[in-house]
């Protein structure tokens, strides 16, 4: 088991670099950069900006730039202040400056920052780093995505149990229509409708804003980001319920005078879970992407504001940093449902 | 010489015929491709016939409420009251904020959204069934090679990417095609992948390969044609797929341009106005959601017509 996950955790190295060089490339292909404005800035102040973010450099460069000569005097230990004021380098005992006082690292460029886990300054929140903006919106969007995924799975698990005991009767096929819904039936629909019943004409819950995260501002968030999910997830564990209670060990179970609850709870619904586990992958990814649309209309300050606008005004270290952390979380999610799906089904062996 | 007497008595009956008669039985998805295929023809014609043009504003009269045919005055208001010049105009689902005709909106709407379906679609249809037969026809490493790629990709997180291509290429009506295209194509490969390894190993491409039929001709002639089912069924799931994220994109001002319209930016401008001119939000979106459910009608009657173990 400790083999499959490492080999995974090797194997998702390629996967996040695709995406690094993927989403690297596609921003700086854009039409018009960070920096631009109505008014053109004079040509000497706009050169100092870009060297300032190492705009300047060639696109490869501003990528990954390797100066081997750093990179010898760091590794070797040997900072020879004659060599490097041959390149017009100079050593303040941390690092290389040329005369402009512009850093020259052995790894340079975005990745080789990133892999010394700097994601860079933001350019246009000035004065904050990509990893502070992220930190900002990481617990507003992860207490929104867990929640709803808690309410989704509770849901859904019960929704679709019921439908399956009840099949083809009228629970069934009413429980199934609402899923319907839920599946055709957008998001950004669903939420501004509940807004109006519920905030507006009811007047039972703020219609948007964070206020620190109080829970009347986060039920309908929530509720909104978890209905499609709800729709999912009781059609999937309806039909392997479907399934499993046709099996032999069912029919055992319940031939032994168990009683059905129990049948239910402790032996059918373990195989049924099963399929519900390899969709935690896609349904993290479905919660992110409705997040993006739910964090706009109920104007929460989550990750996902700071991604859309961000790409809107070419803030590309910003676009990267929410991109790389997405990619991790489904990546990571993804191998925890493997390896959930290994420990409940003896069936699969890793090795 | 004695003359093969064709059984003409003893027709039988082909997978096709069957999956059709299955398909017709299903009262859902013949109801679904009826309504389906009105909601077509009326965003295919109305354009051409209606009394008002997508694009033509009436300032005198906006935001007007559609006439009280339905008695739900109570919901929207009353025409005559708000809106004495839009009478009789024929709005039937009222104005939009700019005092444009709301029903011609939702038809040309329904045009845009209906065509990115459809072409996006076919974007992933023509990759993905290239890509997945290929790689489960050659096997062996270049398999290995193809899927893991696939494999790679599926790990992205794609609505980033189709935001950042959008946000780089601007608004272009193809690009969107292309890219959402790109995006859907991959559960299309592993699909098509599957069934042509287990296709692969059947007599019928032995003898193909024995009589020296070229590689391209196996794949073109024997393999896509057993593959189809699975593909037609996953076509049918991901025409609303694609109207969605479209939507979606819509939403969030990476859409189709004005005065242009698709049903996703109808609603999103018509949440905007959702509390004060409900009906700028309702009909868009019921009719978005009727094809949305149409579509996942047929998908799932085409299921049971060409798969129909699973009944």
């Amino acid at each position: 088991m400790l083999r499959f996950i490492a080999r995974r955790l090797m194997g998702a190295i390629p996967t996040m670099l695709i995406i690094i060089i993927m989403a690297f490339f596609l921003m700086r292909m854009a039409k018009g950069g960070p920096f631009d404005q109505e008014r053109k800035l004079p040509p000497e102040i706009e050169r100092n900006i870009l060297a300032a973010y190492d705009l300047d450099k060639p696109l490869f460069q501003q990528f990954i730039d390797v100066n081997g000569f750093v990179c010898t005097a760091f590794l070797t230990g040997n900072h020879d202040p004659a060599a490097a004021a041959a390149r017009g380098l100079t050593y303040d005992g941390t690092k290389y400056v040329n005369d402009k006082g512009r850093q020259f690292r052995c790894l340079g460029g975005y990745l080789g920052k990133l892999l010394g886990g700097d994601l860079g300054p933001s350019y246009k929140y000035k004065d904050f780093t990509v990893a502070e903006l992220i930190a900002d919106g990481a617990p507003v969007s992860a207490l929104l995505g867990i929640s709803a995924m808690l309410l989704a799975t509770v849901i859904g698990l019960t929704l679709g149990t019921i439908a399956a005991l009840r099949q083809n009767r009228a629970s069934d096929f009413s429980i199934m229509t609402i899923a319907m819904i839920g599946i055709t039936v957008p998001s950004f629909v669903m939420a501004p409708i509940l807004t109006l019943i519920l905030g507006v004409n009811l007047g039972w819950l703020p219609v948007g804003g964070w206020n620190e995260g109080a829970l009347q501002n986060m039920i309908l968030p929530v509720i909104s980001l978890s209905l499609t999910q709800i729709a999912v997830i009781s059609r999937l564990t309806r039909g392997s319920m479907i399934e499993v209670l046709r099996s032999n060990y069912v029919r055992t179970a319940r031939a032994k005078g168990l009683p059905e609850f129990q049948v239910i709870t402790r032996h059918a619904m373990r195989a049924a879970i099963l399929p519900l586990i390899s969709y935690l992958g896609p349904a993290t990814a479905g919660i992110v992407t409705g997040s993006l649309v739910i964090e706009q209309i109920f104007n929460l300050p989550g990750i996902g504001k700071y991604f859309i606008n961000g790409a809107l005004q070419r803030d590309y270290t910003l676009v990267m940093g929410v991109v790389i952390l997405y990619a991790s979380l489904v990546i990571m999610l993804n191998l925890v449902a493997d390896v959930l799906y290994g420990l409940l089904d003896p069936k699969i062996r890793y090795d | 010489m004695a003359v093969v007497q064709p059984v003409s008595e003893f027709q039988g009956r082909s997978l096709w015929q069957d999956a059709r008669r299955r398909l017709f039985a299903n009262k859902a998805a013949v109801i679904s491709m009826i309504v389906l295929a009105l909601i077509a023809t009326m965003s295919i014609v109305m354009p051409f016939v209606w009394q008002h043009n997508f694009d033509d504003a009436y300032f005198d009269r906006i935001s007007c409420p559609p006439p009280d045919y339905l008695g739900m005055t109570g919901l929207f208001g009353n025409q005559a009251e708000m809106c004495p010049t839009a009478v009789g105009q024929g709005h039937i689902f009222g104005t939009d904020a700019n005092g444009r005709d709301l029903f011609i909106r939702v038809m040309m709407g329904g045009r845009v959204s209906l065509a990115i379906g459809f072409v996006a679609t076919f974007v992933a249809l023509m990759i993905g069934v290239l890509y997945g037969a290929t790689a489960g026809f050659i096997g062996g490493r270049v398999d290995n090679l193809m899927m893991r790629f696939v494999d790679i990709l599926y790990a992205l997180p794609f609505i980033f990417f189709v935001i950042i291509l959008v946000v780089v290429f601007g608004n272009n009506f193809l690009l969107m095609f292309v890219a959402i295209g790109a995006v859907e194509w991959l559960t299309m490969a592993r699909i098509v992948r599957g069934q042509t390894l287990s296709i692969k190993r059947k007599e019928f491409i032995e003898a193909a390969e024995a009589s020296g039929v070229s590689t391209m001709n196996i794949i073109r002639r024997h393999i896509l044609p057993n593959v189809l089912g699975p593909v037609i069924v996953y076509v049918t799931l991901t025409v609303p797929a694609v109207i969605l994220t479209e939507s979606f994109l819509s939403f969030l001002g990476l859409g189709v341009q004005e005065p242009f319209t698709s049903w996703g930016v109808l609603i999103a401008d018509g949440k905007d106005q959702m509390e004060s001119y409900p009906w700028m939000l309702i009909f868009p979106a019921v009719f978005m959601a009727i094809t949305l459910f149409c579509f996942n009608f047929i998908g799932d009657g085409l299921r049971d017509a060409l798969d129909p173990r699973d009944r």
